[in-house]
């Protein structure tokens, strides 16, 4: 881990904190594949959210399914609530593109029409390549295009996030 | 089996599950599982294929495989046409040439081809160019993947693993493209004992070499089985050379209750379909708790859509 | 034309010769074995050294497709590919269009094969007319004509009784049959070997039983009426066991096989190409190791080509439907070669399955090289390396299973009647 990167359940109660006043009891919060959801879970907690988690697999909206082809592992995508007319809460571990967020909120409307999402990120480290930007974020870093950042689940459930 | 496969061990095209790896197999039920909620959903569809065409070649009749496959198609977004070339029309090679490359040259991507002779869709695999894929719907007696892979899927949801499976197909193998590309998916997934049940007038020459145990006798060859697969008997074949009626046939090869019960309690019956009733099967077996004839044709869409999106991801 | 064969190693099976000796040719006939005769202005010198000379080979089935099958090839292009294979003699099967079983038709196929450089042509007459199976031919009319023996080619006679009228009519006048025994009933769809491939090809199987029930039917009704038999084309063990066992019985008849079945078998249909389908089908490992020995230890009388040019179209179709049989005049020589080098034969029991031995089943001169016989000569280099296609063929077919396969051995010069018909291009 780097010395210069926060702790990732800092930066996730720092999320929290920013979200809290503004959640309603009606809002749903969705976490995408896979470290979205390892923070969607935690900040569902935090957050005392009374609706269920809903978890999103967006390999089958990637836009470089034509170059790459499908991921051989796709985790099922849950969302065990009617989408209509919702306030949804879209979580990821960073965002980067923009894709990821893209891809995510076309699947969300193949299962109905929400009235509103919103977007927290855990890192938001630039270069957007889509005009996305989050609504909530934990950190906003400059990472150099060739350095990735990751976020990683230890076996005991603890989170750490390190960059390469 | 190599011209099924590409460089780095990829599938291009999908013409038998014969020498295909375990990887491959368990890599298509695990994406089909993950299409399984689609179905379930208000937008049935995912974007995957969008823009892309697929072409139904059937040059055999058939509306329930061709179906399957244009409802897989259009759920992953993709563009379907449909070619029914019966045979007058198409007798000889040119035909089926020249179709093939007359709609490559509209921008085909896939190729699903169903056809009477065994072999026919490796040969027009052998044939299109490199960035088309081709789909076996059946071919001759040689093979029917999908249908294989989607029993294999079928087994895996009910049964869990392949590993601890005792499975007996009964019927008319020697005709059956279904039977063979099951045992093939069965061998490959590591089901320890395969078993063939019929007359020896419908069972082919050196069967055993694919890796099966012959029974001539049903009762014998039902005992402690997990999952009895029914093939269905072809009118012609019901009074001929190779069996004298409907009637004795089911008597000594039809699956009853009683039958059923020599297998282990809790086996499930399967038939790729459509049944003969009171030929292969008893309605009282068809309907009864212990089938599983029904959610087979469910998974008949995810399992094609998984094939297909297998298929064309990836750069060529 | 006054020819110098010089410095060859000369195979001659008939005369036991092995020698690297001198021939001389003139007037269509071999004038001197060794010694140059007084006076022989020599017109052509060939430089022999390293090279094999032996009798002209003769090939017992080359499809020559006329009349009526010209999309397929013709008389010019397949004669000439005969000639590049060493072929100085061949029988031709009756099952053009329409089929040889006319006196008129017999004849006009020898005068055109007469008129163009290649093989001397031995037209096989028809068995029945129309080759339906039901009435006999003019046999003594055909046998005028030309014909050196009557067959169905690969229409086999479905009604016995129509086989032993014709069995015991050919007696009558002491012609040969050549017979393929293959059971039509047991056959009927099949396209591959009725085994563990076809099974899990799913290819209709023609079962070993279609060959030895027909056979046992044809040796026994040749027992009865005393006819000449010549088996065509056998590809099982159980059927090259019942040949032997009936010759051992002191029955007058003989076998060859088709040179294809001396090295392929069932297996090699892995990929559904058409290449492989073949008449009678490639069986089993067992079925050709039992042809191979059986070549070896005399049972198999000769071999040969079978070859049988189709136009690309029909091999160009799913397996099934696609027209049986392989072209291979040009690979009757290297074939022969690659199963002697394997099995350890020497050089001379192998040309005599291609040459005398087939000369006394056709019952034609030549197949030996004896002073006074005529010039029929194949000289081949042995190591020669080639690899079989489009170009290297001289047929205007290339359906071969052998196609893009590497060969060893190679005809260099073939002299028909005293005249060198072929010189190959290194």
């Amino acid at each position: 881990m780097n010395a210069s990167l926060p702790e990732a359940h800092t930066l996730i109660t720092r999320l929290a904190d920013a979200i809290a006043p503004t959640l309603t009891p009606d809002t749903f919060i969705v976490g995408v594949h896979t470290g979205g959801v390892w923070v969607a879970e935690r900040l569902h907690a935090l957050l005392k959210c009374p609706q269920p988690l809903g978890t999103l697999d967006i390999s089958f909206y990637r836009d470089d399914f034509s170059r790459i082809g499908l991921h051989p592992q796709v985790k099922p995508s849950n969302l065990p609530f009617d989408l209509e007319g919702r306030d949804i809460l879209l979580v990821d571990d960073v965002l980067h593109s923009g894709r990821t967020v893209r891809a995510a909120m076309n699947e969300l409307f193949d299962y109905g029409r929400p009235a509103t999402i919103r977007l927290a990120v855990l890192i938001d480290r630039g270069n957007h390549e889509l005009p996305i930007r989050p609504d909530f974020v934990g950190l906003t870093l400059n990472v150099p295009k060739h350095q990735n950042i990751n976020l990683s689940r230890l076996d005991d459930g603890h989170l750490t996030l390190s960059l390469a | 089996m190599n011209l099924q496969l590409t460089e780095d061990g990829k599938l291009h095209h999908l013409l038998t599950l014969d020498g295909l790896p375990r990887a491959i197999l368990t890599q298509i039920l695990d994406t089909a599982e993950s299409f399984m909620d689609v179905g379930e959903r208000e937008v049935k569809k995912v974007p995957l294929l969008r823009g892309k065409s697929i072409f139904n070649l059937f040059f055999e009749p058939s509306t329930r495989t061709r179906t399957t496959f244009e409802i897989a198609a259009k759920r992953l977004s993709a563009d379907v046409v449909n070619l029914n070339i019966s045979t007058s029309s198409q007798s000889k090679g040119e035909a089926i040439l020249d179709t093939v490359d007359n709609l490559s040259a509209m921008h085909a991507d896939m190729f699903i081809v169903r056809h009477g002779q065994s072999g026919a869709a490796h040969f027009i695999a052998r044939h299109v160019a490199p960035h088309i894929s081709v789909v076996n719907a059946g071919d001759g007696r040689h093979a029917h993947p999908t249908q294989g892979l989607l029993d294999m899927f079928t087994i895996r949801r009910y049964k869990g693993a392949f590993h601890n499976l005792t499975v007996a197909i009964v019927g008319d193998v020697l005709h059956s493209r279904v039977a063979r590309s099951q045992i093939h998916a069965l061998t490959t997934l590591g089901v320890p004992e395969v078993r063939v049940i019929g007359p020896k007038t419908l069972l082919p020459v050196g069967i055993e070499q694919m890796g099966v145990k012959v029974f001539h006798n049903m009762e014998a060859g039902l005992k402690g089985c997990d999952v009895i697969i029914m093939l269905r008997l072809q009118n012609e074949r019901m009074k001929s050379a190779r069996l004298p009626s409907a009637q004795e046939y089911f008597k000594f090869f039809g699956l009853t209750p009683e039958k059923l019960a020599l297998a282990k309690p809790d086996a499930i019956v399967m038939h790729p379909g459509p049944m003969n009733r009171g030929v292969e099967i008893d309605s009282a077996v068809a309907d009864g708790p212990q089938s599983v004839i029904l959610p087979q044709v469910t998974y008949g869409i995810a399992v094609r859509m998984a094939v297909m999106a297998m298929l064309t991801g990836g750069a060529a | 034309m006054k020819i110098h064969i010089q410095n060859g190693r000369v195979i001659d099976p008939m005369n036991a010769r092995d020698e690297v000796t001198d021939l001389f040719i003139a007037a269509g006939k071999i004038v001197a074995i060794g010694q140059r005769p007084a006076d022989f202005h020599v017109n052509r010198t060939i430089d022999a050294s390293g090279l094999i000379v032996c009798p002209g080979l003769i090939d017992l089935s080359v499809r020559l497709r006329e009349p009526g099958y010209e999309y397929r090839a013709t008389l010019e292009s397949e004669m000439l590919a005969a000639a590049a294979g060493g072929i100085t003699s061949l029988a031709c099967p009756p099952d053009t269009d329409p089929p040889l079983d006319e006196p008129g038709l017999v004849e006009m196929l020898k005068f055109r094969a007469r008129n163009l450089p290649g093989p001397r042509v031995y037209p096989l007459g028809a068995l029945t007319q129309k080759l339906e199976g039901k009435m006999i031919t003019e046999m003594a009319e055909l046998t005028e004509a030309g014909c050196r023996a009557f067959t169905q080619a690969d229409a086999p006679i479905a009604d016995t009784h129509v086989l032993l009228r014709a069995m015991e009519y050919a007696a009558t006048f002491g012609f040969s049959l050549w017979l393929r025994p293959q059971d039509v009933s047991l056959a009927q769809d099949g396209v591959a070997h009725d085994g563990a491939v076809a099974t899990r090809l799913g290819l209709p199987g023609i079962p070993a039983l279609a060959e030895t029930v027909a056979l046992a039917t044809i040796l026994q009704l040749a027992r009865e009426t005393g006819a000449r038999v010549h088996l065509m084309r056998l590809s099982t063990r159980d059927g090259i066991a019942m040949v032997r066992a009936a010759k051992a019985q002191g029955l007058a008849v003989s076998c060859d096989v088709a040179a294809t079945h001396v090295h392929l078998s069932e297996n090699d249909l892995v990929s559904f190409n058409s290449n492989l389908h073949l008449c009678p089908p490639l069986r089993s490992l067992r079925d050709r190791d039992a042809i191979r020995e059986a070549l070896r230890d005399g049972s198999i009388d000769a071999l040969c080509s079978d070859h049988t040019p189709v136009d690309e179209n029909e091999k160009q179709v799913p397996f099934g439907e696609s027209a049986p049989g392989a072209s291979g005049v040009e690979l009757l020589l290297p074939l022969t070669l690659k199963w002697a080098r394997e099995m350890g034969v020497p050089l001379a029991q192998a040309l005599d399955l291609i040459s005398w031995k087939p000369a006394q089943i056709l019952g034609v001169p030549g197949g030996h090289l004896s002073v006074g016989s005529c010039a029929d000569i194949c000289v081949f280099d042995e190591h020669a390396d080639w690899v079989v296609n489009a170009q290297s063929l001289f047929s205007q077919s290339n359906n071969t299973p052998f196609l893009n396969h590497p060969m060893q051995g190679r005809v260099r010069y073939t002299v028909i009647d005293g005249h060198l018909d072929f010189e190959s291009g290194h």
